[in-house]
């Protein structure tokens, strides 16, 4: 039983079922990231669980006590909003009070309270501004005042900075981050970029067409994606997912995988109960950053395979080289330090973290688990 | 939103300039030429205009034919002027404008922001009103206000022109707030404000506009109204009724500067609204269309 737990929730309009079966328990003071593209489903979810769209079947209950039907005010949520939804014929001041006075508040309490959150999010000279007279970034901290200042039981955050450009973007991430580490608040949060998933979350769960495809820490959706999906959606640039077959030898499995040429190469497999799958097809999922020089090879890897292949095209990215080459019959991306020294065309040794690699079988798209 | 203050597109030189100036002079006088033979008659004795002068300024200048519109021209058979006629109009249009804009935009707020199935077609029905022409609902209307027991009363005309403005004013207020975000709703919801606290404190605060240009639209359609007033005026009727009462009289002489200073008084208050609030017409038609 969780703070906030998502049982069996579907949601259908008329015969469509947008939303399937969803399972979480949210743990107090936990950062739940719900990640997935547009039309996932995370959205439904998250306004489910404001009250702002009704629940077909399932239930959701905060703190115990079950909200099916509970009015979104009287459920002890807040929830920033992607277009900050500010009102814009108030002041700043008047915006994060509404709420307290529509609860009718004591006006002494709400002044306090309205200090304290103004002196927390460093708006406390803006307080008699219009939303309108304010840049992007203070508009984001007035909506994060309106929904502090209500002291809920769980914030909802409804891709809270897609609107903001890219810099401010990352300021902002490391404050929401902060704001979390300090209040120790419980969080479910709504978002397409995966960046912020990962670096926010102590849980992440990855929704694709209305299912949730997996729910783990950032460090098991990343090294332990449970299906191709997971694995091409999580990580930028995206893991390659490459044909390879199964071959055993000295009772260790094998990828083969074509290079360049056509010509087959063995990788050694960290997995050992790939045996029943000697001879077949998997897909091979290695991360960019796995296949390196042969000097950037993470040294604490038990398993480093060294592979010959033709480089595509390098692209510098300052901190790293990206550098493009064909395998599988597939164009993928490897990821070497900077200084690396690699030309296209050439015929280049590069070295592979195998113990880091995944086999996912290629009917289901799912993982074959260790 | 600002039409007027962009810049033009197309750079003119003088000659063309004064081409076009010319020709909107021209037609400017064209459309004045009116109000100036009816302010100017207003203003003489009957002898000058049936002495056949009619487009010369006044010889001798006089505010008798505006008193006695006023206060005590024949209007059928009482010497009373329009003035109790402009009260009953006044009686009339307020009562009905406040209540048809006050109810169009409840209409547009819960068609936008509380959507419920069959919506849509609530929507359309009620756009009916804007095309059913008022000919059509002449009896059914004079039985219902039989029945109502508002036959001939001024009650009975604010329920009708209510009725039929709330098409219009819904129409307006539905589009307006249609390009409302969503979300603020949803947000002051969350804040714990009801129905109507979220109506009057987050939506009518930004109606302004949209306000002006059902207020001015239902004003002058309320206060020219003359088929209604007429059918269902009564002993209560409103200011085109008595006006044409004054003008249409076949007995005695025809007080032509009467006539004139009556029918201006009869469009002064629309003239009125449309220079107080005309601008903020132009710019709530426009709201909506254009972003920001």
């Amino acid at each position: 039983m969780g703070f906030l737990d998502i049982q069996n929730v579907t949601k259908s309009y008329g015969q469509v079922e947008v939303l399937h079966q969803v399972d979480i328990a949210v743990e107090e003071g936990e950062f739940l990231v719900l990640v997935g593209p547009s039309g996932c489903g995370k959205s439904t979810l998250l306004n489910m669980i404001a009250g702002l769209e009704t629940i077909t079947s399932g239930e959701i209950s905060i703190k115990g006590r079950v909200m099916n039907g509970v009015h979104p005010s009287k459920r002890n949520i807040a929830m920033v909003f992607q277009s900050y939804a500010l009102y814009p014929n108030m002041s700043v001041a008047q915006n994060i009070t509404f709420g307290m006075e529509m609860h009718n508040v004591p006006k002494e309490d709400q002044q306090t309270a309205l200090q304290d959150v103004a002196k927390l999010l460093q708006i406390e000279n803006l307080l008699d501004r219009k939303p309108g007279q304010l840049s992007g970034g203070q508009r984001q901290r007035v909506a994060m005042g309106r929904a502090l200042v209500r002291d809920p039981d769980v914030f909802l955050f409804d891709e809270p900075l897609s609107n903001l450009d890219a810099k401010l973007r990352v300021d902002m991430r490391t404050e929401i981050k902060k704001l979390h580490e300090k209040l120790k608040t419980t969080i479910v949060y709504v978002t397409h970029d995966q960046i912020e998933a990962m670096t926010l979350s102590t849980r992440i769960a990855v929704m694709y067409q209305g299912y949730v495809q997996q729910l783990g820490t950032p460090k098991e959706i990343y090294d332990s994606p449970a299906n191709v999906y997971v694995a091409t959606f999580m990580g930028s640039p995206a893991m390659n997912v490459v044909p390879a077959k199964i071959a055993m030898q000295d009772g260790t499995p094998h990828a083969l995988v074509k290079i360049h040429d056509g010509s087959e190469q063995m990788l050694r497999l960290e997995q050992n109960n790939l045996s029943e799958w000697d001879g077949k097809d998997i897909l091979l999922g290695i991360r960019p950053e796995s296949i390196t020089d042969p000097d950037g090879a993470d040294r604490n890897s038990s398993n480093i395979v060294s592979l010959t292949n033709r480089i595509g095209v390098t692209e510098p990215a300052g901190a790293d080289t990206y550098v493009t080459m064909e395998l599988g019959g597939k164009e993928i991306i490897a990821r070497m330090r900077a200084d690396a020294n690699v030309q296209s065309g050439d015929i280049f040794q590069f070295a592979v973290n195998m113990e880091k690699a995944v086999a996912f079988d290629p009917a289901t798209e799912m993982r074959i688990k260790p | 939103m600002a039409v007027a203050e962009q810049d033009t597109a197309i750079r003119t030189g003088t000659g063309t300039r004064i081409f076009i100036y010319g020709i909107l002079l021209v037609f400017a006088l064209f459309y004045l030429l009116p109000l100036f033979v009816m302010v100017a008659n207003s203003l003489k004795p009957l002898a000058e205009i049936t002495g056949g002068n009619m487009m010369a300024l006044p010889e001798s200048w006089t505010i008798e034919p505006w008193k006695q519109a006023w206060s005590s021209a024949q209007i059928g058979v009482e010497p009373t002027g329009l003035k109790p006629y402009f009260l009953n109009s006044i009686l009339m249009v307020v009562p009905a404008v406040a209540i048809s804009t006050i109810l169009g935009a409840l209409n547009g707020y819960v068609l936008t922001k509380w959507t419920f199935k069959g919506d849509t077609i609530i929507f359309g029905l009620l756009l009916f009103s804007c095309f059913i022409p008022f000919q059509i609902v002449l009896i059914p209307m004079a039985s219902v206000l039989g029945k109502l027991g508002l036959a001939g009363s001024i009650p009975g005309l604010v329920l009708v022109h209510v009725v039929y403005g709330i098409g219009f004013s819904t129409l307006y207020f539905r589009n307006y707030y249609a390009v409302f975000p969503t979300e603020l709703v949803r947000a002051a919801m969350i804040d714990g404000a009801g129905f109507f606290r979220i109506f009057w404190r987050i939506m009518l605060p930004v109606s302004g506009p949209i306000t002006v240009v059902c207020v001015i639209w239902q004003f002058t359609n309320i206060w020219n109204d003359f088929l209604f007033g007429a059918s269902f005026g009564g002993q209560s009727q409103p200011m085109t009724v008595a006006l044409n009462n004054l003008v249409q009289s076949s007995t005695g002489v025809k007080e032509y500067n009467v006539h004139f200073a009556g029918a201006i008084l009869a469009a002064l208050p629309t003239l009125l609204v449309y220079i107080v609030a005309g601008r903020y017409f132009v710019r709530g038609l426009m709201a909506g269309s254009v972003k920001g």
